[in-house]
């Protein structure tokens, strides 16, 4: 049975905290943009940009990302992911770039975003925000703004919901999955 | 997703599923050439071979474009620079060439059925572009592509096919496709272009162009092959015009949102008028922007397909 880590009051609270900090740790929106990794980090992505609006009054520009070209496991994954459309409408030379995804786990899905999003310019820094961090990296990567850390076993699952696409915000681990 | 077989030899392989897997990736494929820097890693220290035996620009740009944007490392042969210049047959060449370890071997040459014959005989994808009159898979699918982005959904649109459907890849892998997805085509020509008992492709056929566009959604133009002029397919160049070129007066008698495509290369003024060509209904340069797009999401589909039945 799966057991609930964030219900979805908590979870909205964590998004809440994180929209703060990021605008603490930027001292505001100036050249401030989102970019939200397919799938679910696009929702964490609008998430904080209507917090952040909520706050500042300022509606910041917002980028979806497929990391799907830039994996380092193509033809290696038992079912190829469908490619969906990368759509980043503006530059990225200089921008303070706040990168969303859901869930933190080896790292390798962050190296591939930071490939994709050099390829759309030279930003001034990249920031990761995700909701849950479980442990594990493989690869010298650290996130900025984390909802909760949770200590995993490497074969549990951790499964972040979005009402947008899941029908309900929650976060939900499974152990020793399939 | 990824495609069933290891090659893209002709649309009467493709399901349905698969034309529209191979259309929605292209469809994402496609804002990468939009990009300032207009490569991504995925096809990173894969081999293409791109093998063209028969004269193309096109074609063969849009492959190699597609691979280079892909990371892959593209190789060009042209039939009078390579060995089968010296009497080397096609099977030699495409067993050497498989020597050398390519993941994809590109290939357009004259005889239908050719790339199949090569496919059997390697273990590489082998994508067909172009094997004589017999089928031209990666145009058709861009063809789609380019309908598609305009009309939204393909089935029960009505199609024209206007032209030498006897001697056209083109006609064919398009009237393949267009069946499988619920297409309604409709073949126009002189007689002496049009095969004998092509109803049993599933088309109809109709000797009037101005009938035949009357309640069509796509025109497909095909290239009149000057070539042939001397095979008695036409009396003159001008009475083909006349009849079956198509100008902005007899584009009066078709829906004003028509689209109108064309595979290229055109000969102004013969089976298409300079005005239709540059004209709003036109999507020409359109398909060649997609045509990149289609041959990135073949190579990418392709590769991954193959890999996974070797793990």
């Amino acid at each position: 049975m799966p057991s609930t880590l964030l219900n979805s009051q908590e979870m909205n609270r964590a998004i809440s905290r994180i929209a703060h900090e990021i605008l603490e740790k930027n001292h505001g929106t100036e050249n401030l943009v989102l970019v939200g990794i397919r799938t679910r980090g696009v929702y964490l992505a609008e998430r904080l940009r209507d917090k952040i609006a909520a706050i500042e009054s300022t509606t910041l520009e917002m980028g979806l990302l497929d990391i799907t070209l830039y994996r380092d496991d193509v033809g290696q994954a038992a079912q190829k992911p469908i490619l969906k459309k990368t759509e980043i409408p503006f530059s990225l030379s200089d921008k303070k770039i706040v990168l969303c995804d859901d869930v933190l786990f080896t790292g390798r899905t962050i190296r591939a975003a930071i490939d994709g999003i050099m390829d759309f310019g030279r930003p001034a820094c990249v920031q990761l925000a995700v909701i849950i961090d479980r442990g594990h990296r493989e690869l010298p990567i650290r996130p900025d703004f984390v909802g909760k850390n949770i200590p995993t076993s490497r074969d549990m699952m951790v499964k972040v919901k979005f009402k947008e696409v899941d029908g309900e915000d929650k976060v939900v681990v499974h152990e020793g999955a399939s | 997703m990824s495609l069933k077989g290891k090659d893209i030899l002709g649309m009467r392989d493709l399901t349905e599923e698969e034309i529209v897997d191979i259309l929605d990736s292209a469809d994402s494929f496609k804002e990468i050439s939009e990009r300032e820097i207009k490569k991504v890693p995925a096809l990173r220290g894969r081999t293409i071979i791109n093998l063209f035996l028969e004269p193309s620009t096109r074609t063969r740009t849009s492959f190699e474009i597609a691979g280079k944007r892909l990371s892959a490392d593209v190789i060009n042969i042209s039939g009078s620079g390579s060995s089968l210049a010296k009497g080397e047959t096609l099977m030699d060449t495409a067993r050497n060439l498989e020597a050398m370890r390519p993941d994809i071997l590109v290939l357009r040459h004259s005889g239908p059925g050719a790339p199949h014959m090569i496919a059997k005989l390697l273990k590489s994808s082998v994508i067909n572009a172009g094997d004589g009159a017999h089928e031209h898979p990666s145009q058709a699918l861009l063809d789609l592509l380019t309908i598609r982005q305009n009309k939204k959904e393909l089935k029960g649109l009505k199609v024209a096919i206007v032209g030498d459907i006897s001697h056209s890849r083109v006609a064919r892998s398009n009237i393949l496709a267009m069946n499988t997805l619920g297409m309604k085509v409709t073949v126009v020509g002189p007689p002496t272009m049009i095969p004998v008992e092509i109803e049993k492709l599933g088309v109809s056929v109709e000797y009037n162009l101005e009938r035949a566009i009357r309640d069509v959604d796509v025109i497909l133009m095909l290239r009149i092959q000057l070539e042939r002029q001397e095979s008695l397919l036409f009396s003159s160049l001008r009475e083909y015009s006349n009849l079956y070129g198509l100008t902005s007066e007899k584009l009066k008698k078709a829906p004003s949102d028509v689209l109108i495509i064309h595979p290229g290369p055109v000969n102004r003024g013969v089976e298409i008028s300079p005005d239709v060509m540059d004209g709003p209904h036109s999507l020409i340069l359109d398909q060649v922007t997609n045509g990149v797009a289609v041959r990135m999401a073949l190579m990418y589909l392709l590769l991954g397909a193959n890999l996974e039945t070797n793990n």
